[in-house]
């Protein structure tokens, strides 16, 4: 799909995030981590809030996790989003930590529930870009 | 230095409408204003100090040049729909503190005439640097309270129909309130039976988008003795936020975890004192878990808590008196009106839905998103100091 035929919202790249979102194009799903505490986080910025460090360690996340909560939309009546209901939105918990907000697809929602196992699957937008989704894991 | 009595809501209006395309967001407001300053026996030539949000970027001052005000204290603090609730705040400590006398709290909204999906059309982006994160996803306003929910079910067992009891007792409070946009009596079955907007939340535990505004005075407690009406003191107030974090927060920890025990600890009250809770009712779950992080009843204790029509006027705990945002009015922000069915409810003017001894209100306005960034302000309002 080209990108001006996709309707719905897609990230503003800037200086404290364009590295996640290359990343995410080459289907890597890479998380922060403090190099000087160590704390992991997410979203992704440039200072680390726990110790104030702007020294930053990158690492590649394994892509799995569990779902931490989640809902199926029945109504949305944004472009791109109405088109495409029900859908499920979901906070999945990663094994390395964070919970991340995200779309679970190629999954019947009415299989979807907390503690599901789910793995990354990068929906492609274009060569310059891809969005991280998660799916239910074989 | 405490804000403990210092100053007083002297005057208050909730304005009638509730769809309104023949009015203006600024007549809202100015209507208002009149009704406010009326009711506290009050006049524009009192007035040095305004507050209000929701309308354009810097419009608090355009909303100065509409009412011909030159107030020395200005306030168009934006915390979503508890910013009226703050602005209490705000304007007391510049009276405390000398910098206004009588402050005019204003909200004007016609999201409803104006076709505006509040809770599933928008983008889900404000601008901010977590949208990145988000908006991809189709998080509408409902979608993240659903998320709530159903991690508060997963937990603790909460039922839909415990849920469902909240939008029942409102609607049973709306249908004693003339001013209220639903009458019509519902049930449990009612709720269940309607529409899933966002599993698990139903149409029914969905509020209204409708038309409205309110007003308030805030002045000091010196000067609210000498006003018309019976002044609602400020015994205690405070705000919070809570938000993703650094991405392990838990969903069902609020901002009234932190607002509220700072604020009753100002008013030096325990809640067995409350006698009415006025809560952001957004969605039923919203006032589930802010009845919970106020400590009104345990953590998961919260569907038990409500059932049985507890919430009633005339029960044990009586909740959201007015019929809220479920079934009263939600223009979009509506802290405003929580503060005002306090205020009349300590006057003793609440007509049929009058809770029977009521000397303390305990407020909390929740604005923004719950399961991703929202602020809550609590205010604590006494018939005597």
């Amino acid at each position: 799909m080209a990108r001006k035929d996709y309707k719905k919202p897609l990230p503003h790249l800037d200086e404290e995030n364009r590295w996640f979102w290359e990343a995410c194009a080459r289907h890597e799903l890479v998380l922060q981590k403090c190099a000087s505490c160590k704390t992991p986080r997410f979203y992704p910025r440039a200072v680390c809030p726990e110790c104030a460090s702007s020294q930053t360690e990158y690492v590649r996340a394994s892509g799995r996790g569990t779902i931490y909560t989640f809902t199926v939309t029945h109504q949305n009546q944004a472009p791109g989003f109405r088109d495409e209901l029900p859908y499920v939105m979901a906070y999945v918990e990663l094994d390395e930590g964070p919970r991340i907000l995200t779309n679970i697809i190629n999954t019947p929602p009415d299989a979807v529930r907390i503690g599901l196992p789910v793995e990354v699957v990068f929906e492609d937008i274009d060569e310059a870009l891809a969005i991280p989704k998660f799916q239910r894991t074989p | 230095m405490s804000l403990r009595g210092k100053t007083a809501v002297a005057g208050v209006y909730e304005h009638p409408t509730r769809y309104a395309p023949h009015l203006t967001q600024y007549q809202i407001m100015a209507e208002s204003a009149c009704g406010a300053l009326e009711d506290a026996g009050l006049s524009f030539a009192d007035v040095d100090g305004l507050c209000t949000a929701g309308v354009g970027p810097i419009g608090v001052i355009a909303l100065a040049n509409h009412l011909n005000l030159r107030p020395s204290y200005l306030d168009s603090t934006n915390l979503g729909g508890s910013s009226f609730v703050a602005h209490v705040t705000h304007a007391s400590a510049a009276i405390a503190a000398g910098l206004c006398n009588v402050a005019l709290v204003l909200y004007g909204s016609t999201a409803a005439s104006d076709r505006f999906a509040v809770g599933t059309g928008g983008t889900g982006a404000f601008g901010d640097p977590p949208d990145a994160y988000e908006a991809p996803y189709g998080p509408t306003v409902v979608g993240n309270y659903a998320m709530a929910a159903m991690r508060h079910m997963h937990e603790y067992g909460t039922t839909a129909e415990q849920l469902a009891e909240i939008a029942v007792t409102t609607r049973r409070h709306a249908s004693l309130n003339p001013a209220a946009k639903f009458h019509d009596p519902i049930t449990i079955e009612d709720v269940l039976a309607s529409r899933v907007v966002s599993s698990p939340l139903h149409l029914l535990d969905c509020c209204m988008i409708s038309d409205g505004g309110g007003a308030l005075v805030v002045t000091s407690a010196e000067r609210a003795r000498d006003a018309k009406k019976k002044p609602a003191y400020l015994l205690g107030a405070a705000e919070a936020v809570r938000h993703t974090g650094i991405g392990r927060e838990n969903v069902l920890e609020v901002a009234a975890a932190q607002s509220g025990p700072k604020a009753m600890a100002m008013a030096g009250i325990r809640h067995s004192d409350v006698d009415l809770r006025m809560i952001y009712d957004s969605f039923t779950i919203t006032v589930l878990l802010t009845l919970e992080n106020l400590g009104f009843c345990a953590r998961g204790e919260g569907g038990a808590f409500v059932s049985g029509g507890r919430l009633a006027f005339d029960g044990p705990c009586p909740t959201n008196t007015d019929g809220g945002g479920l079934s009263s009015n939600h223009p979009g922000m509506r802290g405003i009106f929580l503060v005002i069915e306090a205020v009349k409810q300590l006057r003793g003017e609440a007509g049929a839905r009058q809770v029977k001894k009521c000397a303390v209100a305990l407020c909390h306005g929740t604005g923004g998103v719950i399961s991703r960034r929202h602020s809550g302000a609590t205010l604590i309002l006494g018939s005597s100091r």
